[in-house]
């Protein structure tokens, strides 16, 4: 009845894992007695979870993100005190068992359930925006594409209080991942998860690539995308390009452990490094999908609070199409120590390398566009200068281990997780929470407490440093990841103060945590009603905060690069109101994603507990909701232009009487 | 810095090469190191330079928001690192084949073989020349190579003595090389560099590199003691287990590597056996008798 699954399968004698499932399940259980107590289901239902506004899918996805982030560095937390408390002999508070389980979780939240959603979040939010668009190019799939990937986010989520979580590393790599090796449940609530939340990121980079090339605005030729829309162009077309790969070789190690078969274990002609292969062929464009929207990020933050135009624009895509094609040529680098032979590591390491030379452009690029600009030093500005400098030095320490003989002692150790993070943390998440703070006036209609940014940015930027250079240091000394105890005593030192820069982050998160509650308490006095406020260039700004659900009341014409600024330019003034409105084609709001993704999660839990008559249940019913909502003739409407006049007049007169 | 006085080289193992493989490497890493440094250390200052010397209260400075290109500029910051990697590009080539882990190290001395097998969560040494076999213990002699010949009997791991330079994987059905070489006499932490379960913490051993006398007599040591690492007990050593002790054999199966690697320690047909088998069965048209594997051709 039950397959796999027992009262047993429930880890009530590990006291530290029941209080953590005791915090969420308290936390779940205060969440819905307090919507039920505000009668918000209802308003929840209809404005939010059913919702085809990229807007509100954007700022679901970064809801996600954000308590992932405190999920998997809660991890990382128990990783630091571990090694912390374990490198002078003793055994520290995690058995191997547990500890396993963390570093894997770690990783494996942080890239698919932190970074992937905060992305995708962004995106979301701003892409149709900055080309002028009312919305995605398929709304509804939008929407499904989120529910797939929280119902991937739920299951890692459940396998903390149901079952156990891999003991693999990030990647599962066989034949450790086989059911030789990891015969329990952990690999399978690995490979659902992933599964399903990665259908739902090629749809959504099927989408975002459609509304990209087929919805922006007249006279915004691909020369005059902004930045941020090209680096998201280039990053979904990688993973529409490398997602599929992930499928399937999660799919073939699937195989393996469902039916037998023998794509990657020991015996029946098996071969593990096949999978190595296929995992890093779509391992490593995954880090250029994570890290080129933050480029773009940058570029736009930048521009705006140096009031200057982008320096070298063309260089700059160019730059981006050049990385996004040299990142599928690389993936051998993370494993030179494989045997390949000199010929095959020397052409990975040098082609991974020639990734520096567009990448270097763009760091330059950025620094000459505060050349000769005026540099206001605003939150999002400190994230940038903070990555400039640090990604650099995250940069050099992975060109030099592209270099395979450096590789060859650097490979495993601690300094190649200083460096990944180095880039990870420096780039990428630097990135995104520049563009956090920079766009929430706009998703919001009111700005972030500023000094709490600050306090955030720094304690990050020192917790970094602190964190993560004792750990190239450590690299140095032979210390090799994944460790759960060593006896060393001057590695123990090294390892205190990389403990001390975790409770620095820690303080830096809480700040950021802080910062929110504390501007949606004084939104009033952060509030921005002009749509536009940091004088920004491009067609985002132009129009009010948060925008109306149709974005635009009219469709913009766009005639050069940071169009809203040549418009401000032209016209000397910000918005204005129409003469005249008129309909606007709009989807429905839907249900059917939701739903899907409820069947899909069952879905997922029952694979994993073999749970057969519910694997076919659920399937059945997420396929009859999918299929008959194509018969869904009532999917689009339109606003008629007295709403759209009523909606903007209300607006002009409150941006009138404000001011 | 506080941090400086922990700082000090001899806590560095891969800065503090015992061998001409990590010294190599060594000088590698910083001459790569300094290349990048050309770059970056200019990089670093420019942003404080420029945020500093462009902040919006800075009145003084010039302000020019429409200026976006320089062809002078763009050649500069393309040329400049396509000339640094093109350097680094060039090191790369000639170090990766200098530095092939497989590649023999020239010595005068004779090399000493030694086979590799990691096994949950031990290592297991054999010295085909001599006939001995060692868990969780290397010992050679220095100044000599040392030919390692590495497979797994379990799960990937990585064969790793941080001070004598590279480490390479041990795969299951796989056998990579590595050539190594201890200048001098000493002991050497050696390794898993690649994650491989629950044991994988306690999953190293030390690496004694002697004089020619010493090893001489290590061996001679090996020999007098007990026990030989038969199959019956090579598959009970198999079985998983942790923090095991160092166990020396004074005799070994002659064909245990070789079973290891092709999976037939448990006495299954061997990969080498079955592959040639299936290849001499398709030249004879697939009418050859399975108990005759060694029928020539035709």
């Amino acid at each position: 009845m039950f397959g796999k699954l027992t009262l047993e399968a429930i880890p009530y004698h590990e006291p530290i894992i029941m209080a953590a499932v005791a915090m969420m399940v308290l936390g779940g259980a205060a969440l819905v007695a307090g919507i039920t107590f505000f009668r918000l289901w209802g308003p929840l239902w209809s404005k939010w979870l059913t919702s085809v506004d990229h807007k509100n899918i954007g700022i679901m996805y970064i809801i996600l993100a954000l308590v992932m982030l405190l999920r998997g560095f809660a991890d990382a937390v128990m990783m630091r005190t571990q090694q912390a408390m374990a490198s002078t002999g003793g055994a520290g508070p995690l058995p191997p068992e547990h500890f396993d389980q963390v570093f894997t979780a770690h990783g494996v939240i942080m890239i698919f359930f932190m970074a992937m959603p905060f992305m995708v979040g962004l995106m979301n939010v701003v892409v149709p925006l900055q080309i002028g668009a009312r919305d995605v190019a398929f709304p509804y799939l939008n929407n499904l594409s989120f529910w797939l990937t929280a119902a991937g986010a739920l299951l890692i989520n459940i396998s903390l209080a149901v079952g156990e979580f891999a003991r693999t590393g990030w990647l599962a790599y066989p034949p450790l991942s086989e059911l030789q090796y990891s015969p329990g449940v952990g690999v399978d609530y690995y490979l659902w998860a992933l599964q399903i939340s990665g259908i739902g990121t090629l749809l959504a980079g099927v989408n975002m690539i459609t509304t990209i090339l087929k919805m922006r605005a007249p006279g915004m030729t691909m020369m005059r995308m902004p930045i941020f829309t090209w680096t998201t162009l280039c990053s979904n077309m990688l993973i529409v390009a490398a997602f599929p790969i992930l499928t399937a070789t999660l799919a073939m190690l699937s195989l393996d452990r469902y039916l037998g078969m023998h794509f990657f274990t020991n015996d029946g002609g098996g071969n593990a490094m096949m999978y190595v292969n296929l995992i890093w062929a779509w391992g490593h464009p995954e880090v250029y999908i994570l890290v080129l929207p933050a480029f773009g990020i940058f570029s736009e933050v930048i521009s705006t609070f140096s009031s200057k135009r982008l320096f070298g624009y063309t260089s700059m895509v160019y730059a981006t199409v050049c990385i996004t094609i040299l990142s599928f040529i690389v993936w051998l680098h993370h494993f030179f120590t494989m045997g390949a032979g000199a010929n095959v590591n020397a052409f990975f390491g040098i082609s991974t390398m020639i990734i520096s030379i567009p990448t270097g452009a763009k760091i330059f690029n950025w620094l000459f566009t505060m050349y000769r600009g005026r540099v206001q030093f605003t939150v999002p500005v400190l994230w940038t200068l903070g990555f400039m400098v640090t990604f650099v030095i995250g940069g050099m320490t992975g060109v030099l281990m592209a270099v395979p003989a450096a590789d060859f002692v650097l490979h495993n150790s601690l300094f190649l997780i200083a460096h990944f993070h180095n880039v990870i943390i420096g780039g990428v998440l630097f990135g995104y929470l520049a563009g956090f703070t920079y766009w929430f006036p706009k998703a919001f209609g009111f700005k972030l407490n500023e000094g709490l940014g600050k306090v955030s940015f720094w304690c990050w930027l020192v917790g970094f440093y602190l964190a993560f250079m004792p750990l190239y240091a450590l690299g140095l000394m032979g210390m090799t990841r994944r460790m759960n105890h060593v006896d060393n005593v001057v590695w123990h030192n090294y390892l205190l103060v990389a403990a001390l820069g975790a409770a620095i982050i820690a303080c830096g998160i809480g700040a950021f945590v802080l910062q929110i509650l504390v501007s949606v308490l004084n939104r009033k006095s952060l509030r921005d009603l002009t749509g536009d406020p940091w004088n920004g260039r491009t067609l985002e700004w132009a129009t009010s905060s948060p925008p109306a659900f149709y974005n635009f009341p009219d469709t913009p014409v766009v005639t050069a690069r940071d169009a809203f600024w040549e418009q401000k330019q032209t016209t000397g003034a910000g918005l204005q109101p129409l003469a005249k409105y008129r309909k606007i084609h709009m989807p429905h709001n839907t249900g059917t994603g939701v739903i899907i993704g409820g069947f899909v999660a069952v879905l997922g839990f029952a694979l994993i507990w073999h749970i057969w008559w519910l694997v076919v249940a659920t399937f059945a019913g997420a396929a009859a909701v999918a299929i008959g909502h194509s018969f869904n003739e009532n999917g689009d409407y339109y606003v008629p232009s007295e709403t759209v006049a009523e909606t903007e007049g209300k607006y002009f007169q409150q941006l009138t009487s404000q001011v | 810095m506080a941090a400086a006085p922990l700082l000090s080289g001899c806590d560095m193992a891969l800065l503090d090469p015992a061998g001409p493989i990590g010294a190599e490497e060594k000088s590698i890493i910083i001459l790569a190191t300094c290349l990048m440094l050309i770059v970056v250390i200019p990089v670093i200052a420019m942003v404080f330079l420029f945020a500093w010397r462009y902040r919006a209260s800075n009145k003084a400075a010039t302000f020019k928001p429409e200026w976006d290109h320089s062809s002078k500029i763009e050649v500069a910051v393309w040329g400049i690192p396509c000339i640094i990697i093109a350097v680094l590009a060039y090191v790369t080539w000639v170090s990766s084949h200098t530095l092939e882990p497989s590649v023999e190290i020239a010595s005068e001395k004779k090399a000493v073989e030694v086979e590799v097998v990691s096994l949950d969560w031990k290592w297991l040494f054999i010295y085909p020349e001599l006939n001995i076999a060692t868990v969780n213990e290397l010992a050679f002699p220095a100044d000599t190579p040392v030919h390692f010949k590495l497979t797994s009997a379990t799960v990937m791991n990585s064969f790793f003595i941080p001070r004598l330079g590279s480490q390479i994987y041990t795969m299951p059905g796989m056998e990579t090389k590595l050539s190594l070489l201890a200048s001098a006499a000493g002991d050497f932490d050696g390794l898993s560099a690649n994650y491989s379960g629950g044991g994988f913490s306690d999953m190293h051993f030390v690496a004694h590199a002697m004089s020619d006398a010493d090893f001489a007599q290590w061996v001679e040591k090996v020999r007098a003691g007990e026990g030989k690492l038969t199959m019956a007990k090579y598959r009970e050593l198999a079985k998983p287990s942790e923090k095991d002790p160092v166990t020396t054999y004074a005799e070994v199966e002659p064909t245990l590597y070789h079973d290891i690697l092709n999976k037939c320690s448990d006495g299954s047909t061997c990969m080498d056996a079955a592959v040639s088998l299936a290849m001499a069965k398709e030249v004879a048209g697939g009418d050859l008798q399975l108990c005759n594997p060694a029928k020539p051709r035709g």
